[in-house]
């Protein structure tokens, strides 16, 4: 029987030779990730413990990685003491893919899980956060889970209650233009199909405009199947996948692919054409709002944030250096960046990308999640807009009800920073 | 025979729900304050002890997008709500199972605030409209953890078992 990659890892991890698309699977999980809500996560397992009698350890300490990113440094006495609760328990149990706030090995969850190798094609792998869809761009099944899912996964080493997802299978074909990027490939999709088109279903990337993408632009375009509502979104490993990991991740194993076959059973197939392609703006209040940048032009911008675990990554700061080089960003806007992981930082510092950007006035700030869910820098004022390359736009998200987020490629935030306005920067000659 | 108390339309996500801001309190126990919190006539009322139990939430479609955040079902479930959607984001629906929130598939509810509902196994009726919605089952084993009393239960009962 023909399969779809999702069904042959389900299968694998769930020691059969084969699933049908709707089947119920326990799967055997390979990596189980969270960050600060690692909190309720433990909350949840000593629950489960409770009057067992037994002594509550993790199922398997080496497959657990926890990831403080959300509120780096810590910016309330609350969060002070939910993150010290961790490391307490994270020592108790062993485990120790672990990165607590240290500028040398700090980052967003979903950077450093590649980054570090700890993510591999073809694993199964779950996270208290629903952009873990992100993993799917090194050929694995990625997706978010709930914390109390998590307790049960510390506790039994199994995903329980997994219906094998139907796959929409998105073949995307042509050479984007000079500053059209991945996040223009994925916001293009999820207008398209809606915030609702792909739930409880996976999104595959197949085509030549996939295959020939960094794992960084895979990473953007798998991050944010999510906003489709997709359980997750996968690239199937290949060559790039298999130098990534060496090069990026330093890992020395054997690393096997697995991929779909071209037979296997989709939902439906979906083609876009990257070279028509020009910039896109998801607007508020919903990711499906999405319009081409021509569209909003002009918008005033209050507020610039480049970075996040959807485009904080080295090209997206790279790409922000080469526009705004030799400009100032305008007057009334700020900018803020937030590099994806300490290394990235290192990496921009040593390039001279903070350099360019800081002559221009952005403010680079330590890595993290920074203003994306509203919780630690970054708010916006009552009224104020901001233009973001993050990855949701939600009422409120940016911490104030009554502002606007618009989202975009690193290459819009940029020209924009340069004019104060929502700008298209496959014009004006950057 | 429960009211509904509050009809929202479409993409209802986590962020309106249950506040990121608010996401460093996690025990069940301390976030239903916290529900709806930018809606603020909502989580006045919620917050003011008056709604009986079993009170319903009207949603649209793609209730409880976004964000992982289980507070976004413990603070619901915190004030007893039902809620009744179109349809629901998977992670939440998954939450709200686990969690023991009560959530009803219903694609063609119509149901407006202060219309009285009954809640059958497969169907929803509307009293105040005098009309019947067909419901969605949650799955095989969304029923085995929902009849466990949650996750916790359930996953308690496989560690045991393991452990003979």
């Amino acid at each position: 029987m023909k399969q779809t990659i999702v069904q042959k890892i389900l299968a694998r991890a769930s020691g059969k030779s084969f699933v049908n698309i709707g089947d119920i699977v326990e799967p055997k999980v390979d990596l189980a990730m969270s960050h600060e809500n690692a909190a309720l996560v433990m909350n949840q397992f000593l629950e489960i413990y409770k009057g067992t009698g037994l002594d509550p350890k993790v199922w398997d300490p080496n497959k657990i990685a926890i990831i403080f990113d959300h509120r780096v440094p810590a910016e309330s006495r609350k969060t002070a003491t939910n993150q010290k609760k961790i490391r307490n328990f994270i020592a108790e149990q062993g485990i120790f893919k672990f990165h607590d706030i240290r500028g040398d090995e700090m980052g967003i969850c979903h950077q450093i899980l590649p980054q570090y190798g700890y993510v591999r094609p073809g694993y199964v792998v779950v996270g208290t956060d629903s952009h873990t869809t992100s993993h799917g761009a090194l050929g694995a099944f990625s997706f978010g889970i709930g914390a109390t899912e998590m307790a049960s996964v510390w506790t039994l080493g199994v995903m329980l209650n997994v219906p094998v997802p139907p796959t929409i299978k998105v073949v995307v074909n042509g050479a984007l233009k000079k500053y059209v990027q991945p996040k223009d490939i994925i916001l293009y999709l999820i207008g398209k199909i809606t915030a609702e088109g792909a739930n409880f279903k996976v999104i595959e990337f197949h085509g030549e405009t996939i295959r020939n993408m960094s794992t960084s632009g895979r990473i953007t375009i798998c991050n944010m199947s999510v906003e489709a509502g997709a359980t997750s979104g996968i690239v199937p490993g290949d060559e790039e996948t298999i130098k990534y990991l060496r090069e990026e991740a330093g890992v020395t194993e054997d690393i096997p692919l697995v991929n779909s076959d071209d037979e296997a059973e989709f939902d439906k197939i979906i083609e876009i054409d990257a070279s028509s392609l020009v910039p896109q703006i998801a607007c508020p209040h919903t990711v499906d709002n999405v319009k081409q940048v021509g569209d909003v032009e002009g918008t005033k911008i209050d507020q610039i944030v480049i970075g996040s675990c959807t485009n904080g990554r080295l090209d997206d700061l790279e790409t922000a250096a080469q526009i705004i080089k030799g400009h100032k960003i305008a007057k009334n806007t700020r900018m803020l960046v937030f590099p994806a992981s300490g290394k990235i930082y290192r990496q921009a510092m040593e390039k001279g990308i903070f350099e360019i950007l800081m002559n221009a006035g952005a403010v680079i700030a330590n890595p993290g999640c920074g203003p994306c869910l509203g919780v630690h820098q970054g708010a916006l004022g009552d009224g104020e807009k901001a233009l973001s390359t993050t990855n949701r736009n939600f009422k409120g998200r940016m911490g104030n009800p009554d502002a606007e987020v618009y989202l975009c490629s690193a290459a819009v935030a940029a020209a924009s920073a340069i004019t104060g306005v929502i700008t298209d920067p496959t014009k004006g000659g950057y | 025979m429960s009211k509904v108390i509050y009809k929202f339309g479409d993409d209802i996500s986590t962020d309106i729900i249950y506040p990121g801001r608010f996401m460093a309190t996690v025990l069940p126990s301390e976030t239903p304050e916290f529900a709806f919190a930018d809606e603020k006539d909502l989580n006045k009322l919620l917050n003011s002890k008056t709604v009986p139990a079993d009170s319903i939430i009207i949603g649209g479609k793609n209730f409880g997008c976004g964000s992982s955040r289980e507070q976004a079902c413990s603070t619901l479930k915190g004030h007893e709500l039902i809620i009744i959607a179109k349809n629901f984001a998977r992670i939440f629906l998954q939450n709200s199972i686990n969690l023991g929130l009560k959530t009803v598939i219903c694609p063609d509810i119509d149901a407006d605030v202060n219309d009285e509902l009954e809640i059958s196994e497969d169907k929803v009726f509307n009293k105040t409209k005098g009309k019947e919605y067909n419901i969605i089952p949650h799955t095989k084993t969304q029923q085995e953890i929902i009849q466990a009393g949650g996750l916790i239960p359930y996953s308690r009962k496989r560690l045991i078992e393991g452990s003979k």
